[in-house]
């Protein structure tokens, strides 16, 4: 883990699919272009569905990573 | 990715709502239009008056899938009303009750839940759809 400048923390932890990327698609309006968002999930189906999010919507999928059926990801919003 | 992804929402029971906004939700998070048709069931589900009720489940649930469902919503997970509030409050999200049905039903717009956004023929719905795809549950 490096030393990111988080901008903003998204805690969908407990939410089933599509909440995860709809919590963050909301966050995301939230921050300026740039800006990095965090969230952790618990969801399994989170990790194919933020690189697809990600892939699709332009915003960057900068870091991601698992621990103990915690699912981190960081974005950069385009 | 502008097309749409249009939904004609046929049945009525709340696990094939569920799985029709969890498509809603998922398409407003990527940033596609959604047009959503309600017809028959689908539309008697939004009536004002019973939009909160128990709409029951496909018959294919039986009690095992019944009972499973039913602890899920306990923890909030498969609630459709919240799941397409949070799509209408993400993204372009248009919900349009057929006039047929509306008319078969004997319903006014004034009997739905305020979700829903007006009254369309299926010309209007075809056509606003575009070259995008379409999904009948």
């Amino acid at each position: 883990m490096t030393d990111l400048d988080i901008k903003l923390k998204v805690d969908a932890s407990g939410l089933s699919c599509p909440l995860p990327i709809v919590r963050t698609a909301q966050a995301m309006k939230t921050v300026s272009s740039g800006d990095l968002v965090e969230v952790i999930a618990t969801d399994p189906g989170s990790v194919k569905d933020f690189e697809a999010w990600s892939k699709s919507t332009g915003n960057v999928l900068v870091e991601q990573d698992s621990n103990g059926g915690k699912f981190r990801f960081v974005l950069r919003r385009k | 990715m502008d097309e749409p992804i249009n939904l004609v929402l046929f049945s009525g029971t709340d696990d094939k709502l569920q799985a029709a906004a969890v498509l809603a939700a998922g398409a407003a998070a990527l940033g596609r239009p959604v047009r959503i048709f309600l017809q028959y069931w689908g539309l008697d589900a939004f009536r004002a008056d019973r939009i909160a009720a128990d709409h029951g489940l496909a018959p294919e649930a039986g009690e095992a899938g019944a009972a499973a469902v039913k602890e899920a919503l306990k923890t909030g997970k498969g609630d459709w009303v919240a799941t397409l509030q949070a799509a209408k409050e993400l993204g372009d999200v248009d919900i349009q009750a057929c006039s047929l049905s509306m008319d078969i039903l004997k319903l006014a717009q004034s009997d739905l839940d305020p979700m829903v956004d007006g009254v369309s023929g299926v010309a209007a719905f075809l056509i606003n759809a575009g070259d995008g795809q379409m999904v009948f549950i």
